[in-house]
């Protein structure tokens, strides 16, 4: 009796759109992962599947900052600035010779210094989020050009190359960071005071002012955390590649973006789910992964990621 | 003597004044609310009775005048200010945040929380039974805590926060057009919510255009025209009639009300 109970409940929330609008991304993974296991035998082996988490790793960080400022209904578009001006930070203070240590502290600051920056054009200025991190932009790609002297040069750091490459058990490090960054989101947004009134502030601002909330402030922390996260990112980059290269991240703002929409969070603010962003940010990964082992022509690939966020947003017109 | 004991009236305006540059949206409104009574605020569009309340909770300071709260003077400089000293305003745009659960938005910047220092976070549990006990009591039709604002109608949103605003021991509760925009069944709940506040010895000030709702619900009118406090009566012992005619004047200089003021 139960069981039939438990069927129908399942029968009725799968008949319900919204239960496909709200999880879109997780469904969308679960139909490309399978089309690709079913095209190819290789794509369902651990060996494959750690190499697609450990690629989707500075993408999870990416879109959890990003996932910040659009929750509070802001939107960072310096991102695509931030990341290389943070990696060149990590790379000049490393080779300075101040240590492993220090050279992260300083990514994570550079980055954190250019999200405050934004959240006071924004919040005390009042300039547009879409406006002032475009302006911002703009300044951080010629501040990382500059700092760099327009050079990408090579980071060599025994500990990153141990971060990119080591792993605890049959868990690589790398991915491990990403995956503690999204679960200190998800506590922040669910089981925090501080989570709720930036949820407010990014649901409805003058309720939130109203109720007392200081929504200036808040704008301001989630530029704040969002410029840490992309020291944070900018650091795996580094590891990654093992260097630092001052051109502009155009994809990688992109897909930090897609991954958030593709996740269920709405772009007007106020919803916040990080399982849906770390779904999106793997849909985006795969369908890549996928096509590299296809062998599909990589001028395919932004096509079909195009296609998949579109899709993603027609079925959130379904979210309740 | 302790604000609860107070005898007096829970608020008292005297004489307030308040200019926009030119323009003179009060000019000497006087205003009373007690303990257990509905206190009716009525007034064409414009004659001040929105201004009126944002002085008094400190949205906007005032001029002149004088507010005494349980017998103390009091001017207030922010809203947070007045929720502190028990005094809740449900705003026309209601102030809830669609995206979040009913006992989301009724813990709004006064979350519980549990544990220690930077770990402490946010005792859910406690707050969705608190929510859940306390507007089951006031509500006849009650949505569930969990849901979300967005999906409730416009009563139960309009219960919702005036269920907020009743809650965390407050004493006076202002509403500014609580129904206008319900149909008569959501009016009707929302009234009978306030008939309970009312049992609960909480004072409320309400602001409507409807007469027919005041002479319903309120215990006393105020009659407002042009910044200026023009009648007070007790709704027993008036018409909807006489109060249409000091709302407009219509008796000159209102002899009508001038006789009669309480
Ligand atoms: N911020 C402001 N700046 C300038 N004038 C204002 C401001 N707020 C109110 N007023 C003016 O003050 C007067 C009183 O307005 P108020 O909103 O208090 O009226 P009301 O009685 O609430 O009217 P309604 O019934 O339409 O809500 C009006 O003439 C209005 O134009
Ligand atoms: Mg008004």
């Amino acid at each position: 009796m139960a069981s039939t109970a438990l069927a129908n409940r399942f029968g009725d929330r799968l008949r319900d759109p919204t239960f496909w609008g709200d999880n879109a991304a997780l469904i969308g993974l679960v139909l490309i992962g399978a089309a690709f296991s079913l095209l190819s035998p290789y794509f369902l082996t651990w060996g494959n599947i750690t190499a697609l988490l450990v690629s989707a790793s500075i993408l999870i960080v990416l879109a959890s900052a990003q996932q910040f400022t659009i929750v509070a209904a802001g939107i960072d578009l310096s991102i695509a600035a931030n990341l290389p001006w943070s990696a060149v930070v990590f790379g000049l203070t490393y080779n300075a010779g101040w240590g492993t240590a220090a050279a992260i502290g300083a990514a994570i600051a550079a980055g954190a210094a250019v999200g405050v920056i934004n959240g006071l054009i924004i919040a005390r200025l009042k300039v547009n989020d879409f406006i002032a991190t475009l302006g911002m932009l703009g300044v951080m790609s010629g501040v990382a050009l500059i700092a760099s002297n327009g050079q990408s040069f090579s980071v060599f750091s025994p500990f990153l190359q141990t971060l990119a490459l080591g792993s605890l058990g049959p868990v690589r490090y790398f991915y491990l960071i990403a995956l503690v960054v999204v679960l200190a989101a998800h506590i922040i947004f669910r089981y925090t005071a501080f989570g709720t009134h930036v949820l407010a502030t990014g649901g409805n601002r003058d309720a939130a002012r109203n109720m007392g909330i200081a929504v200036g402030a808040m704008r301001i922390a989630v530029y704040a955390i969002n410029g840490a996260l992309v020291g944070v990112a900018a650091v795996l980059l580094v590891a990654r590649t093992g260097g630092a290269d001052p051109a502009i991240a155009t994809d990688e703002l992109l897909s930090s973006i897609a991954a958030v929409v593709l996740g269920g969070s709405s772009l007007f603010g106020g919803r916040a789910s990080m399982l849906g962003t770390v779904a999106g940010a793997l849909v985006l990964t795969t369908l890549l992964n996928g096509f590299t082992l296809l062998q599909v022509s990589s001028f395919y690939q932004p096509i079909a990621v195009g296609i998949v966020v579109i899709a993603a947003a027609v079925l959130s017109r379904f979210q309740q | 003597m302790s604000a609860a004991t107070y005898p007096g009236p829970v608020l008292e305006v005297r004489g307030l004044t308040k200019s926009f540059g030119a323009v003179q949206a009060l000019s000497g409104a006087d205003l009373s609310c007690m303990r257990g009574q509905v206190t009716a605020l009525v007034g064409d569009n414009g004659a001040g009775k929105s201004t009126l309340i944002r002085c008094l909770t400190g949205v906007q300071p005032f001029d002149d005048g004088d507010v005494h709260f349980n017998g103390q003077p009091m001017r207030l400089s922010s809203p947070t200010e007045a929720r502190s000293r028990g005094i809740e305003t449900v705003y026309q745009d209601l102030a809830l945040v669609e995206d979040l659960t009913v006992w989301q938005n009724m813990f709004l910047n006064r979350e519980l929380k549990r544990g220690l220092g930077p770990l402490r976070l946010l005792d859910r549990r406690r707050m969705i039974a608190q929510s859940q006990a306390h507007l089951e009591r006031l509500l006849v039709n009650m949505p569930p805590v969990r849901s979300r604002v967005r999906r409730l109608s416009g009563g139960q949103r309009q219960s919702i926060a005036i269920g907020r605003a009743a809650s965390w021991g407050s004493t006076l509760v202002i509403m500014d057009e609580p129904t206008a925009a319900l149909g008569v069944r959501e009016r009707d709940a929302v009234e009978q919510l306030i008939a309970r506040l009312r049992a609960d010895n909480i004072a409320q000030l309400i602001i409507s255009h409807d007469l027919e709702q005041v002479m319903r619900v309120a215990d006393t009118v105020w009659i407002m025209r042009r910044g200026r406090t023009v009648g007070h009566w007790r709704t027993a012992d008036i018409t909807r009639e006489r109060i249409v005619a000091a709302i407009t004047g219509a008796n000159g200089s209102d002899p009508a009300a001038r006789g009669d003021r309480l």
